[in-house]
């Protein structure tokens, strides 16, 4: 029994979320093989090697590998499959594009952002905004799983499997890529982040979410984060929303500004380690799941917090 | 040109779900159901379509009990023109069932432009419109924030990681929608009233010929863990302190 594990990377380095799929593998099975696939993507690909417990890595290059179309995915992963029992993919955007369609050409179910791999049969995942845990048990005799990256520890390194080049499929015939707008941030991905400061609705403008949230995350060298309606209001970027249709958060702190506490946020950020609400209403339900709650007006309890944090680094 | 619309009845999206005591499943007696969310956006974008011209029909389909209708009847009043229910009462369909059955259905319909909300909001798959791209061999545009049809393509700007991606897929095309797609109207009184008398067609979910057996047997479903209650600090110095003293994390 093998099993395949999808990186992520941006081609120059492997992400973290790799790791973590690793690790969530090795509970079906020891024999790990990782496929980069991207453009470029030697320097990732001899990251991937460098993971403990894998035995081979398969480096697939193509443009549209690197676009991420999952046409192209579907025709490179879904032959591979032969070799494999499970493919595990992290749950990123590139993640849940393309595993339903490989679980679909396999004639098999998806076991979407697996928290818990019981064993290679039996997963849990969070259902209802994470309301609710099910623990499912799969009859197929393959197994498509996204993996939710902030539910399993990174996988170390030590690892030297080799890496082997294989053939990328020709490029789809009915989609192409256009453009796109990748935004590169100095400060940490939102994911992967150890403090993450998000701002809600309260900010009211994409002036004074900068002036705000964005000093107070590079003061504590955190990820920037938001609910949807600062999101949906334009004072923040999309890929920013953290939440149940959003991206889903784990850090040693979160710190959550102006933001209410709904169900679909909570769903993204309630497995932070220490949670901190900042919000002028003492009755709002944030302060139900948070660790430290501060009932007051960021317009004042920002620039305190930023002034005591400089008093605090002496 | 015609477009398919998948939409589900789910609970409604302000109800915060409990999960029954017998570990089965959530407890969904006497909760208040509606349109998943996304699928109102779908609905939303085709209907403008339409006003634009672009789509001359839009037929919206569920796959659920017979309660579905309502749901339809809510797309019918935003402005689909038909609706079809595959009736499934006792099963509660996986993505996989779900996207065979609109396979068949768009056999049937022969839409050029199936337009799906990204995730239902009770299951959190965020997967029958991959799969349905899949078994149907079109492109797929998931993610939607912005779409343009025209010269048999749509161009679909999509939310991922990092930014923003555009795409342009031939039609025939499988596109899941995102939430800053558009804002969904609310159906108006009149339009509530005529959408009574648009046709609703009901198909058994035999009839349909495709295989829905699940895959996936819920050993159960629990409650996640608690949260341990917290504490309200007075001052932003407090909560310094304590962050670093106390949590450790500063
Ligand atoms: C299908 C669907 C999916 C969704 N997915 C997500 C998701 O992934 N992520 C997400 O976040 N939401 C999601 N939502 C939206 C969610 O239901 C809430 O509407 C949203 O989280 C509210 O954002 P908010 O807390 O910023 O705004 P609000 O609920 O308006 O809260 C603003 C808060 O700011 C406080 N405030 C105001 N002024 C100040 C001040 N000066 N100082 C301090 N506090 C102040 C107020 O007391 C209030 O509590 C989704 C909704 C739907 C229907
Ligand atoms: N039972 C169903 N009937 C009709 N459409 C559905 C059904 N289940 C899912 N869908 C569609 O598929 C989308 C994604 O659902 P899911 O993959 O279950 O998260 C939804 O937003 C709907 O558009």
């Amino acid at each position: 029994m093998a099993v395949l594990v999808i990186a992520d990377h941006d081609n120059a380095a492997l992400k973290d979320n790799t790791h973590k799929a690793v690790t969530a593998a090795q509970k079906i099975s020891g024999d790990i093989d990782v496929l980069v696939a991207g453009q470029g993507a030697q320097a990732a690909a001899d990251a991937a090697g460098k993971i403990e417990g894998v035995r081979k890595v398969l480096l697939a290059e193509s443009a549209e590998l690197d676009q991420g179309l999952a046409e192209a995915f579907e025709a490179l992963v879904v032959p591979l499959m032969a070799n494999y029992d499970a493919v595990l993919i992290p749950s990123t955007s590139l993640g849940k594009n393309i595993a339903p369609r490989i679980a679909a050409k396999l004639d098999v179910a998806q076991i979407s952002d697996a928290v818990e791999v019981v064993d290679a049969n039996t997963f849990v995942r969070p259902i209802y905004a994470g309301n609710a845990l099910e623990t499912v048990q799969s009859s197929d005799a393959k197994k498509v799983i996204t993996v939710r990256p902030t539910a399993f520890k990174a996988a170390a390194e030590g690892g030297s499997a080799s890496v082997e080049t294989i053939a990328a499929p020709a490029a789809p015939a009915k989609v192409k890529f256009v453009e796109q707008q990748i935004v590169q941030s100095e400060r940490p991905e939102l994911g992967a982040a150890k403090i993450v400061v998000s701002g809600g609705r309260a900010m009211g403008s994409a002036e004074e979410f900068q002036r705000v949230i964005e000093p107070l995350a590079d003061k504590l060298g955190a990820a920037v984060g938001a609910s949807r309606a600062a999101v949906d209001a334009g004072y923040a970027p999309n890929d920013y929303q953290v939440g149940q249709t959003g991206k889903v958060v784990a850090p040693d702190l979160y710190i959550a500004v102006g933001i209410s506490g709904a169900i679909q946020h909570l769903a993204g950020m309630k497995d932070s380690k220490v949670i901190v609400a900042i919000n002028k209403d003492g009755d709002a339900p944030i302060f139900q799941i948070a660790d430290y709650g501060l009932v007051a007006d960021y317009k004042t309890a920002v620039p305190e917090l930023m002034s005591a944090l400089d008093g605090s680094a002496k | 040109m015609k477009v398919l619309v998948p939409v589900k009845r789910v609970i409604d999206y302000n109800v915060k779900p409990r999960v029954k005591a017998d570990q089965t499943g959530v407890d969904l007696a006497n909760v208040k159901m509606s349109m998943n969310p996304f699928d109102e956006i779908a609905v939303e974008e085709a209907v403008r379509l339409k006003e634009k011209g672009v789509a001359t029909e839009i037929v919206a389909v569920s796959v659920g009990p017979t309660q579905a209708q309502e749901t339809l009847r809510t797309a019918l009043a935003m402005g689909a023109d038909r609706a079809i229910l595959v009736q499934a009462n006792d099963q509660d369909l996986e993505p996989l069932a779900v996207a065979k059955v609109l396979k068949a259905i768009v056999a049937e319909e022969s839409p050029e432009v199936v337009l799906l909300g990204k995730q239902a909001i009770d299951g959190d798959n965020n997967a029958v419109g991959q799969m349905l791209a899949a078994l149907l061999e079109w492109p797929q545009a998931t993610f939607a924030s912005k779409i343009e049809i025209a010269g048999g393509a749509a161009k679909v700007t999509r939310e991922v990681d990092g930014g923003l991606q555009t795409i342009e897929a031939t039609l025939p095309a499988v596109i899941t929608v995102d939430l800053r797609l558009n804002e969904p109207r609310y159906a108006s009184l009149p339009n509530i009233m005529k959408a009574k008398k648009k046709p609703l067609d009901v198909k058994e979910l035999a009839s349909v010929g495709a295989d829905v057996a699940s895959r996936l047997k819920v050993l159960k479903v629990t409650e996640p863990a608690k949260r341990g209650g917290g504490i309200k600090v007075e001052t932003a110095q407090d909560l310094v302190m304590k962050l670093k003293n106390e949590a450790g994390v500063l």
